[in-house]
């Protein structure tokens, strides 16, 4: 902390002072364990924290999968899972269904995408590959986990509240979000939702503001911005994505719940529910959706570039050759990360704003498709004339590819206002996004959790047990979202707890079926992850240094939890990161340590 | 029961225990790097990603074809016919990049599928190559943007006939009420403040033309080849009025007047007879009477298509399509708020 002022060369100067605070003092299981300042540690709290949230979120799809395939059918599954109250008989309660749905898409969002992926892969990965001994401020690092701890606990416990958790969808529009009156969900389960959010969002920003104060401050000697993995840059637009951007929903939140608890009218007007006209006068539900998805879209993008920065490491290092095209990655993500902010819009073509306003957001979204498509072919030019090597993560990263591209494009048909009307809030948006960010972001975090197990539990994870996850979550996952599409164009909405109260869906009763199918099957899929991730922890075979031949600073250091990561001097960068197969060296690699040749060109170019 | 539940768990546990301590065993044995893919495992792998790449792209085609007619019907309004047109070349644009793209990357992640003796081109940068494919997707977007504004300034722009045909829907936990203004061709003014059981909607009882005004539950009736310009409002949370068939929607939003016109070019009886829309209700109806349900006729409705609380799945409305004539038969018949208040 008091190191922020000085210069990158004072701070080397430094560094054999430092690494003495990293090494003598003894830590307690309390310091080292719970309230850890390490950022590896830190990393794996975020990484098990959220794969808990993940797993009660992908039961409660399963849950209201089951209740969408077959409604009124009797599961003895879900009386199990759902208790007598919300699940009397084995049959989902009306008002249940809208809580999973809300609470699933609350969870997976925010606490698997956002928080387990930044948060863990943020945390490990930037003092590694950038060589710093820890983040900028361990403390509020720290803080910044626990904040989570307690966001995601709350969360939790909203769940098991009489009147049930929040449910209202989880964008939480009002006023459906504000009026107890209006759904069970709106009563306490809504004021958890909100303070809940409101730590999560305090977690988020402690954590962004250490990422990037510690990329930019904190690289080693040598490494310079030009020099940086991928992962690192999509960390670090990132994290200014979320600081710029997470404030807003924090602002929106809040206004909510001083409507909920104070009786202002900032969301609320000319309301009259249960009987009586209420004395909300003068605010507005559309300003809610505004603050919403001003957030709410540039979110898109703090799920899905680290997931992109994960697999442009793991593809140039699987195909042992360069990222092709570092620069225009670079310039992509950056120009991807500006439009974010300015498509709000098109998730309100239909609310009655302006149209005009409507126009200008269809122009800015659909140059959206631009950055995005150079991303999709630069990975398939690193693909083409490589030797593909098949790690788990090799597959996951191209599973990514495929998914980023299927779901992407259906982006265009809903960007565009006119052809919106008719697929707005259908199964074809839930889709599109859950293909787009959900999958890609879900198979970035799988590929990361395999390529860089060896760095978080210094053991091996297995790799056939890996196929096998792949292949079925590859399949179910597609099996489960792409029939969706058809739902969409035949009208379905999305959020109904049955279709057969519309005698014009009941054609589709087979659609629902497989989607429901896959689903389980995706599920039970995870199993094996599960206990992969678990016994590989404990049991797996001991790392080697560098197991899958990468450049990067990461697998530099000796196998092992040193605090301050490397044992003597930080290591010196002499090029960047993907130098496979450079002609002129014997091995396919070359790692960022190796000093240039004389004569010889960095950053891809060759003689 | 139980007990041999708990029984087979356990007795299951101890098996994969077993199992693991002898492949730990072996593994001791061979001491390979045993997470490095094996030449055979990648040989694998890549043609397993070739043939998935196959089946997806011949299930997509396949889905196409089984799935294509339970689509909506083609749409029954003017402008939604230039929607129907616009999203299909939109969709033939996006499924032929979908289905190229996939096929290259599948193809690529099965053709450079790694061995021993490969060796990888070093080939880091083409900036040709980078600008044609940033020129290709932004000229594609220039028509998309193009022909979408133009037809969404065309649906979006206010009603340029003398005499629309004005109808309010009024939405509220769980169903909807439809306003018709009466002979002087007004809505009467309303205030939320003036909802009573005799006056759900809230009319204003000073305002006098809001007097004749028509109230409507259940279904609502529509003219065939006049424009309607819709006007909606809630009364308690945001609502979507979704009238999927004539390829409109628009948010019901607490507080606020919003807008949405169309000119429906079908009748209720023509839909029927629509080969498409026969098609559609033979499968529906199959399915029905599969599920012991009585068969049903063709019928345009009206959906909620924003989450409104635990009846969301079920706040429709008819809505019948007819001539004019037929029209103001039934509007006739509909009582105005006067005699309904007074009663």
């Amino acid at each position: 902390m008091e190191t922020v002022n000085l210069t990158n060369t004072e701070l080397h100067e430094k560094e054999h002072v430092d690494i003495h605070r990293y090494e003598e003092h003894e830590e307690s299981f309390i310091t080292k364990y719970v309230f850890s300042q390490d950022h590896k540690m830190i990393a794996r709290q975020y990484l098990i924290t959220a794969m808990i949230m993940a797993v009660i979120a992908m039961i409660m799809s399963i849950v209201f999968r089951l209740q969408l395939a077959w409604p009124g059918e009797k599961f003895a599954f879900i009386n199990w899972i759902m208790g007598d109250k919300w699940g009397k008989d084995g049959i989902l309660d009306p008002n249940a269904y809208l809580s999973l749905v809300t609470m699933h898409g609350t969870i997976m969002v925010f606490f698997l995408l956002t928080g387990g992926l930044s948060g863990t892969f943020s945390n490990l990965l930037i003092p590694y590959q950038i060589g710093a001994r820890d983040m900028a401020s361990p403390f509020i690092n720290m803080l910044s986990y626990w904040f989570f701890f307690a966001s995601s606990l709350i969360m939790v416990i909203s769940l098991f509240i009489p009147n049930g958790a929040a449910s209202s969808g989880w964008t939480v529009y009002p006023p459906l979000s504000a009026l107890p009156q209006a759904i069970p969900g709106s009563g306490l389960g809504m004021d958890l939702w909100l303070i809940s959010m409101a730590l999560f969002i305090a977690s988020a920003l402690m954590g962004g503001l250490n990422y990037i104060i510690t990329i930019i401050n904190y690289r080693t000697k040598g490494m310079k911005m030009t020099r940086l993995p991928l992962t690192i840059w999509a960390f670090l637009i990132t994290a200014i994505i979320g600081l710029l951007s997470f404030p807003v929903l924090l602002s929106a939140a809040l206004l909510l719940l001083s409507d909920r608890l104070l009786g202002t009218s900032f969301y609320l007007s000319d309301i009259y529910i249960g009987g009586r006209p209420l004395d909300y006068s003068g605010g507005s539900p559309i300003l809610y959706e505004h603050l919403f998805w001003f957030l709410g879209h540039p979110e898109v993008y703090i799920v899905l570039l680290p997931a992109l920065g994960i697999t442009s490491e793991i593809i140039a290092n699987i195909s042992r050759k360069p990222i092709f095209g570092y620069r225009a990655m670079i310039g992509s993500m950056l120009a991807i990360a500006f439009l974010s902010f300015i498509v709000w819009g098109h998730h309100m073509y239909v609310t009655g704003m302006n149209p005009f306003l409507g126009s200008v957001f269809v122009f800015t979204t659909l140059l959206i498709a631009i950055p995005s498509a150079v991303k999709a072919f630069n990975y398939l030019t690193t693909l083409w004339k490589g030797n593909i090597q098949y790690t788990p993560a090799a597959l996951f990263s191209i599973g990514l590819v495929s998914s980023f591209v299927t779901g992407g494009v259906t982006g265009i048909i809903l960007a565009d206002s006119t052809l919106d009307i008719t697929v707005h809030d259908t199964y074809f948006v839930v889709a599109h996004f859950h293909i787009v960010m959900g999958l890609s972001a879900v198979f970035g975090m799988f590929a990361g959790v395999y390529h860089w197990f060896p760095k978080l539990y210094l053991r091996m994870m297995n790799k056939k047990l890996g196929y096998i996850h792949f292949w079925l979550t590859f399949i179910s996952a597609y099996g489960v979202f792409f029939p969706m599409h058809f739902l969409g164009t035949a009208g379905v909405p999305r959020r109904y707890y049955t279709n057969s109260e519309f005698p014009m869906f009941d054609a589709l009763y087979d659609i629902n079926m497989i989607v429901t199918v896959f689903a389980i099957i995706g599920a039970l899929a995870q199993g094996i992850f599960i206990f992969n991730f678990f016994y590989s922890m404990f049991r797996g075979p001991k790392a080697p240094q560098n197991p899958w031949k990468s450049n990067g600073l990461e697998w530099t250091n000796p196998v092992a939890n040193i605090h301050g990561n490397w044992p003597g001097e930080l290591p010196t960068v002499h090029r960047w990161a993907y130098d496979y197969s450079k002609p002129g060296y014997e091995e396919d690699f070359v790692p960022q340590t190796v000093p240039l040749k004389e004569g010889e060109l960095d950053g891809g170019g060759h003689h | 029961m139980k007990l041999l539940i708990i029984l087979a768990v356990i007795l299951f546990i101890l098996a994969v225990h077993q199992l693991m301590k002898v492949v730990e065993f072996a593994r001791e044995l061979r001491k390979t790097k045993e997470w490095e893919p094996t030449d055979s495992e990648n040989d694998l792998m890549g043609k397993l990603m070739l043939l998935f790449g196959i089946a997806f792209l011949f299930l997509f085609f396949y889905q196409i074809d089984k799935w294509y007619d339970k689509a909506l019907p083609p749409a029954a309004s003017e402008h939604g016919k230039h929607i129907d047109e616009l999203l299909f070349w939109n969709m033939i644009l996006i499924s032929f990049v979908f289905v190229v793209v996939n096929a290259v990357l599948f193809y690529f992640a099965y053709k450079y599928r790694g061995n021993k003796n490969r060796k990888a081109v070093y080939y880091s940068d083409n900036s040709k190559l980078e600008m044609l494919w940033t020129i290709i997707p932004a000229s594609a977007l220039a028509f998309i943007i193009t022909f979408g504004l133009k037809y969404w300034n065309e649906i979006t722009a206010p009603s340029t006939e003398k005499n629309p045909l004005i109808v309010e829907l009024y939405a509220k936990q769980f169903d909807w009420t439809a306003r018709y203004p009466g002979k002087d061709g007004k809505l009467g003014t309303t205030d939320f403040r003036h909802i009573e059981g005799s006056n759900p909607v809230g009319l204003d009882t000073t305002d006098q033309s809001g007097f004749d005004d028509l109230l409507v539950k259940n279904e609502f009736h529509i003219p065939v080849g006049k424009e309607v310009v819709f006007q909606f409002r809630s009364r308690d949370v945001i609502h979507s009025a979704f009238m999927p068939h004539f390829r409109a929607q628009m948010n019901c939003v607490p507080g606020m007047v919003t807008t949405f016109k169309f000119k429906p070019t079908k009748t209720t009886k023509e839909m029927r007879e629509d080969p498409h829309v026969q098609n559609l209700m033979k499968q529906i109806n199959e399915q029905r009477a599969k599920e012991g349900k009585e068969p049903v006729e063709f019928d345009y409705v009206l959906l909620c298509n924003k989450i409104c609380g635990a009846s969301h799945y079920n706040m429709q409305m008819k809505i019948v399509v007819e001539t004019e004539q037929e029209f103001n038969e039934w509007l006739r018949q509909q009582k105005s708020f006067k005699t309904v208040a007074s009663k």
